[in-house]
């Protein structure tokens, strides 16, 4: 019981701010409420599928596949396939931890982590056929390369920055969750 | 429920599906490490559905319109991808919002920044980023995604 109320320390508090909104501004905390309450419906409505996902990975999948196909010598293809797992996934970006942690446990390098999250967090293609229809095509499509380069970039310069035992460090810390 | 998530759920069912087929077991197993990898992400995860629940009508669209639509120059830029980066709309929500304050005067930069670090920078859910990534990496990654985006703006 008190690792339960420990373990969701984080959600406490949050339900804490949400509870002096209510009582500063009823209103407003009730717009929140619902606000809530349909962001909830809408997440359970979409992780399944990912999670099952995970699940069949770490179990189906052999560890020399993942090596392969996105291991250390996995060079573009493991980039354009880090790229495509992270837009065609579904749910909100914390729902990526859980897939890079499968994935890490399997073999996945530390740049292909970091150009997945990448990729999850801004090229989602739901997202991305959204924004074409309110921000029209060029806008979207300009964005669309410029993330990707900038993705490509980020993850080359982490790879430089972050010296070996840290990253050894990171993914172990990803993959034993 | 939208085309793409009902095309996610027939992949997955598929699979699962085939893998009952192939084997009961593994098939029980892979269940079991499925729901442990949502249970696991949980008390992060409510906590930061709550909070932006709470962001959601604190910071209404009006008013970070009031704010972003009047600036314009570097300055509006950074203050978009501040906003951007600090705040966590949805996307069905950042984008119309993005495409109204266009066609009110807003700058194509601002706008860009804007909606660039609210996708990609995300203050709020770096608590979940640091428990995976370590502080240290937390804070690079985030101050190289928010230089590359001004940078490529």
């Amino acid at each position: 019981m008190r690792k339960i109320v420990a373990r969701y320390r984080f959600t406490w508090i949050t339900l804490g701010g949400l509870f002096i909104l209510e009582i500063v501004n009823p209103h407003l905390g009730e717009r929140a409420v619902v606000t809530i309450g349909y962001s909830l419906r809408e997440m359970l409505l979409v992780i399944p599928p990912t999670f099952l996902l995970i699940g069949l990975i770490d179990v189906w999948v052999p560890k020399e596949t993942i090596i392969r196909l996105m291991g250390k010598g996995s060079g573009l293809r493991g980039i354009i396939l880090a790229l495509l797992l992270g837009s065609l996934a579904a749910g909100p970006l914390y729902a990526a931890f859980p897939v890079v942690a499968v994935l890490v446990k399997k073999g996945t390098s530390f740049r292909n982590v970091v150009v997945l999250l990448g990729a999850w967090s801004t090229t989602k293609i739901p997202m991305f056929l959204f924004e074409i229809t309110s921000l029209g095509s060029r806008f979207a499509y300009i964005r669309l390369v410029l993330s990707i380069l900038g993705i490509i970039l980020i993850s080359m310069v982490l790879e430089r920055v972050i010296d070996n035992r840290e990253k050894e460090d990171i993914l172990q810390s990803l993959a034993s969750f | 429920m939208d085309l793409f998530t009902l095309v996610l759920y027939g992949l997955a069912l598929g699979f699962l599906l085939f893998s009952w087929i192939r084997d009961r077991s593994r098939t029980k197993e892979t269940l079991r490490r499925a729901w442990k990898a949502f249970e696991n992400i949980l008390p992060q995860l409510f906590g930061v559905v709550v909070l932006v629940g709470i962001m959601l009508v604190v910071l209404s669209p009006a008013t970070i319109g009031r704010f972003l639509g009047r600036e314009s120059g570097l300055r509006g830029v950074m203050f978009a991808a501040v906003v951007g980066a600090i705040t966590l709309i949805p996307g069905f929500v950042a984008f119309p919002l993005a495409a109204m304050l266009l066609r009110h005067g807003a700058g194509y930069m601002q706008m860009g920044a804007f909606i660039s670090t609210l996708m990609m920078v995300g203050v709020i859910t770096a608590p979940i980023e640091v428990k995976y990534f370590g502080r240290r990496m937390t804070f690079f990654a985030m101050a190289w995604r928010s230089s590359t985006l001004s940078w490529s703006l």
